[in-house]
């Protein structure tokens, strides 16, 4: 009985995390993520997951411990050489998207042990700092709209295109 | 006789009164020893992850609801100069060339000082430090002196040039009206796309920021800038260069702004206080003669 349940509890979670996520756990490797967790400002960005396995082969440099790659890490090591694959690979599994709210700033002071993992970065932060820093290395894109076109809340923001200012810039400032 | 007998008692009160003032005034400004709210936030800016993208800028502008930028803030020719905080912009991003090759972005607002020098300057008490680490202030009570524009060690405040009828001083708030005051951080912070900015505790940051400096051994110089500057500030940096060469100034102080004028200032009491009454008595004696010329000459015939 307490096996079935527990069976129909992961099938709902699997099923829930295809329907949130098209990142799903284990059941496969997703060729494509759509990530949007700033589409106010830009257009979401459909990554193509398949053609970065295809060319970098090693998952933990972007997926750390969890996919169980070597880790090459020597701080990471001391703990996460033998643990094996995880169950939450996706990066939104661990990376929180508002990582200074206030309810988020508790949870990271109250975390047991108090040592690792407290100085994570949010989902944003870890999308860019993945992506961007290896772009830098590998001569990829890196431009903001290389990934992601900005779109017309991001152009309000940005006071850019149709929103940029009608007057024209004034010449170096008398006052200084 | 008695002239001089009540002069000379005038002084001794005086002096007794001074004294008391002095002592009094001098455990009230012990500067320095406060280490500021236990609950107060801050930011640690992380200068190595900053790109220059201005998003800062723009969720700043945006968020104060400042004047229209003179550039989009996508325009990067701004960083042809090194610009200052204005009353269009609480915040600017500044570029430095540190090496050949290599240049970083730094983000320039206010500091929000544990001890902020602009709220000791300030005469009508415009500025508030708040539990929450904010340094914000009343426009309605300025009165446009700019003192704390000179105050501030970290040139600051800006000044709105441009209303000529009702100048005021004008900073970054720390989004307190908005956002710091119910506890979320910053809309600078918020839309950095590196999270060159953490948010958190002031007292948490401080230790992260030293673990991040011990966690990666020769990525940053080992200091947390604004640990102790000035008395401390909430906004910390940590550099992979020299604070110097990213426009900070890196043999700041570490006593408060008001550490080098509180000697002075425990002076004033006194001097009001003495001062009055020793030059008028110096001046009764110094007269005396020419008024009484007449007594001491008929004194002096006897």
């Amino acid at each position: 009985m307490h096996a079935v349940k527990h069976t129909m509890i992961l099938g709902m979670t699997a099923i829930l995390m295809m329907l949130v996520s098209n990142v799903c756990l284990g059941a496969g490797i997703p060729d494509k993520v759509s990530i949007s967790s700033i589409q106010k400002y830009y257009d979401p960005v459909s990554f193509n997951h398949a053609a970065h396995i295809n060319n970098l082969k090693d998952c933990g440099l972007c997926h750390h411990h969890t996919t169980g790659a070597q880790v090459t890490d020597p701080n990471c090591a001391r703990c996460h050489k033998n643990s094996g694959a995880q169950a939450t690979v996706s990066c939104k599994g661990c990376h929180t998207a508002d990582p200074f709210t206030p309810e988020a700033l508790k949870q990271q002071r109250d975390q047991q042990p108090p040592i690792y993992h407290r100085d994570k970065p949010g989902l944003k932060a870890a999308y860019h700092a993945s992506c961007l820093g290896c772009h830098q290395k590998m001569s990829g894109p890196t431009g903001c709209q290389d990934c992601h076109k900005r779109n017309d809340g991001g152009d309000a923001l940005f006071k850019s295109g149709k929103y940029a200012p009608k007057a024209p810039a004034k010449p170096k400032a008398a006052h200084h | 006789m008695i002239e001089r007998r009540d002069f000379l008692k005038g002084c001794l009160a005086c002096g007794v009164t001074a004294a008391t003032v002095s002592v009094a005034g001098t455990s009230a400004m012990a500067a320095g020893s406060f280490e500021g709210y236990p609950d107060a936030m801050g930011v640690l800016v992380d200068l190595t992850r900053c790109v220059g993208c201005r998003s800062c800028e723009a969720a700043c502008n945006n968020e104060q609801k400042l004047p229209e930028p003179d550039l989009p803030f996508d325009d990067l020719s701004v960083f042809s100069e090194k610009r200052r905080t204005t009353e269009k912009a609480y915040t600017v991003v500044n570029e430095y060339k540190v090496a050949d090759k290599d240049t970083l972005f730094r983000k320039i607002q206010c500091n929000h000082c544990t001890e902020p020098a602009c709220l000791s300057s300030c005469f009508v008490n415009a500025y508030t430090k708040t539990k929450e680490g904010a340094v914000i202030y009343d426009a309605s009570v300025c009165v446009g002196c700019r003192n704390c524009m000179i105050a501030c060690p970290f040139n600051i405040p800006a000044y709105s040039y441009s209303s000529p009828l009702n100048p005021l001083v004008k900073k970054c708030i720390f989004c307190y009206d908005t956002r710091v005051k119910d506890g979320r951080p910053p809309a600078c912070v918020e839309i950095c796309p590196q999270q060159v900015m953490t948010f958190g505790r002031r007292s948490d940051l401080v230790k992260l920021g030293h673990d991040r400096i011990q966690a990666n051994p020769g990525k940053y110089v080992d200091k947390l800038y604004g640990e102790k500057a000035v008395g401390g500030t909430s906004w910390m940096y940590l550099s992979s260069v020299d604070f110097d060469k990213v426009g900070l100034d890196g043999h700041i102080q570490n006593e408060p702004i008001i550490s080098n004028v509180k000697d002075f200032l425990g002076f004033v009491p006194m001097v009001l206080s003495i001062w009055p009454a020793l030059f008028t008595g110096v001046h009764l004696l110094a007269t005396k003669n020419k008024d009484g010329h007449h007594d001491h000459e008929e004194g002096d015939h006897q």
